[in-house]
């Protein structure tokens, strides 16, 4: 089969890409392994919620039109506002259509699947950067007592085992989970790295009407200072729940979540913790405050008005964190390792990938590779790429940037001619 | 985040440019970056000794230190020694007390923060117990360490607390001490 370009992946990505490529006349496929917002449905915890307000959900020709603007979506809600997304663009879709191979041809593509197999000029990988939950290699050398789970695996905390829990990462994801956990009665040791913490409002907005009032979430990937650390910084300890309640390391500690250093490694069924845990807090607190800082700023000189501005407490950390947890002990009998996903290309026979297994790219355009693009990934364009009101502009920029290519193209056949 | 004074630049003697440079070459060429830093140790008499550092290997081949560096340790008379130095334990502070100190001037630099003196005072508690073998519960090792930086600088005390902090997040001494390392000792 024959088409332009392949857009692989039905989520909020691919679907905007879709748009835009319609909108441009430019005959696609969208390529889906499931259904639409098949990540949302069957690699998710039920109790997960989007973590910016329902107004905040702005996709390519499709805005918010509810009655409850400052709400967040739970599961369901963010696959049904999905679904009817995709009424909306109705793209060419394949649905339950696995790639299993992308390779060059001469002046484009073949995308391979089940279905059959694509010639294409252009390719857009809309399939995220949260495809696989890896544990670090320490997770080696766990006892074999001890249950050990993803965020992919997880579903609740009854399905957990009664006992202790061990939460391995403190981005959004190790919280949120912390914080359900703890709540269920099962004790929580949460191990702190690096993270970044956040206030789910901040002087009686939320923080992402900040973000978004500011200018920050539309920061431009190539004027941000350092780009390599701005795209592999932990996500903000935030949770989208009815109560707005924060979920940062004090509302834990409030909850009886006992903090604990980055897991360091593990010996003789020991696990060895970092005795950094009071630093990487002040890193966050000192960080957070840097932020507000801003807002203040931002707010004074644009005359906005909002409550006085409170500052968070710092970050209680008691006088000597353990240094080592004896699993039996302590009394854990399952460790969730919340250690960030990665995302999947072992379908992609085209070297662009770097040491790391991410794939080269500038913005999303993979230079390359001319006519291959990202689409959905932490800062690929702007610090909202991320989030589903991000991916709309990212797809814009690329969908122009790929309409420019196949016009150079076809230009450059009609000169051959 | 510390705004720079345009009419004044900014010397902490670190050259910060040269370290961004080795930053993007090393980009290139992974292997360079891998160091393995040397120590050679002779026992003298007692609990004396005195180690030496002079070769190191980076940047794909041997290097070497300007001089040769001398290092002698010993213990206190309070343990029945001859105190010809000072003891391996102070010796880690220090080298923690220098690690730390050296990332300061290189982040404030990277900040462009003029840094006018730097100071610090470390203290780590230790119960010999531990050493002695007198109660397998007590490590040998210190119960904690303490550093408490007095600095003047041109910037706010939260921009002063913040390169502070990235200096920990950035040294490798304070690495070593606040995570394990596998430590394998031959006799050969």
């Amino acid at each position: 089969m024959r088409t332009t370009a392949v857009i692989i992946g039905a989520g909020q990505a691919g679907l905007a890409m879709s748009w835009w490529l319609a909108a441009r006349s430019i005959d696609h496929v969208v390529l889906e392994r499931g259904e639409v917002a098949n990540t949302w449905r069957t690699e998710r915890w039920p109790s997960l919620t989007l973590l910016t307000p329902n107004w905040q959900s702005r996709l390519p020709g499709f805005g918010y039109e509810g009655d409850d603007p400052d709400s967040f979506r739970t599961l369901p809600e963010t696959i049904a506002f999905l679904e009817r997304y995709a009424r909306l663009v109705s793209p060419p879709l394949k649905t339950h259509c696995r790639v299993t191979s992308v390779r060059r041809t001469g002046d484009g593509y073949e995308v391979a699947t089940a279905q059959g197999t694509w010639q294409c000029k252009a390719v857009v990988l809309a399939t995220g950067g949260f495809n696989i939950a890896q544990p670090p290699k320490l997770s080696e050398a766990v006892p074999s007592g001890i249950a050990q789970l993803t965020p992919v695996q997880y579903r609740n905390p009854e399905s957990l085992q009664r006992g202790g829990v061990l939460v391995v990462g403190a981005a959004a994801t190790g919280a949120q989970l912390a914080d359900e956990i703890q709540r269920s009665g099962r004790p929580v040791t949460l191990a702190v790295g690096e993270h970044v913490r956040a206030t789910r409002t901040y002087r009686g907005k939320d923080m992402q009407w900040w973000m978004d009032a500011t200018g920050l979430n539309d920061e431009r990937y190539d004027e941000v200072e350092n780009l390599t650390r701005a795209r592999s910084l932990p996500s903000f300890q935030l949770a989208g729940y009815p109560d707005r309640r924060n979920i940062d390391l004090n509302a834990l500690t409030s909850l009886g979540v006992k903090l604990v250093g980055r897991l360091a490694g593990i010996r003789d069924g020991k696990a060895q913790l970092s005795g950094s845990l009071r630093n990487v807090c002040e890193l966050a607190d000192l960080k957070l405050n840097r932020l507000l800082n801003r807002i203040d700023e931002w707010a004074a000189e644009n005359g906005v008005r909002g409550d006085p501005p409170h500052r968070p407490e710092p970050t209680r950390v008691e006088a000597s964190p353990p240094l080592g947890l004896d699993f039996d002990r302590a009394g854990i009998r399952t460790i969730v390792w919340a250690t960030g996903f990665r995302p999947d290309y072992s379908w992609l026979d085209v070297p662009v990938l770097d040491r790391k297994g991410n794939i080269r790219h500038d913005g999303g355009v993979v230079t390359e590779a001319p006519g291959l693009y990202l689409l959905g990934l932490t800062f690929l364009r702007r610090r909202k790429s991320t989030l589903i009101d991000g991916v709309g502009d990212d797809a814009r920029d690329l969908s122009a940037h790929l309409a420019a290519q196949l016009g150079a193209r076809s230009v450059d056949a009609a000169a051959a001619n | 985040m510390a705004k720079a004074k345009a009419d004044k630049p900014v010397n902490n003697g670190v050259n910060v440019e040269a370290l961004f440079g080795a930053q993007e070459a090393l980009k290139n060429a992974p292997e360079a970056a891998k160091f393995k830093w040397r120590a050679t140790v002779k026992w003298i008499k007692g609990t004396h000794s005195r180690t030496s550092i002079q070769s190191f290997y980076g940047l794909g081949a041997e290097q070497k230190h300007k001089a040769k560096y001398d290092f002698d340790a010993d213990h206190p008379e309070v343990f029945a020694a001859e105190d010809n130095a000072a003891t391996p334990v102070e010796i880690v502070l220090a080298g923690l007390a220098s690690c730390l100190t050296a990332g300061v001037a290189a982040v404030a630099q990277a900040r462009k923060v003029q840094l006018r003196s730097v100071s610090a005072t470390l203290e780590a508690g230790m119960d010999v117990r531990g050493i002695l073998g007198m109660d397998e519960d007590i490590r040998n090792g210190f119960d904690g360490i303490k550093v408490t930086y007095k600095i003047d600088a041109d910037a706010s005390p939260e921009d002063i607390k913040a390169i502070v902090a990235q200096s920990q997040k950035r040294s490798a001494v304070y690495d070593i001490i606040t995570n394990p390392t596998n430590v394998t000792v031959e006799v050969s």
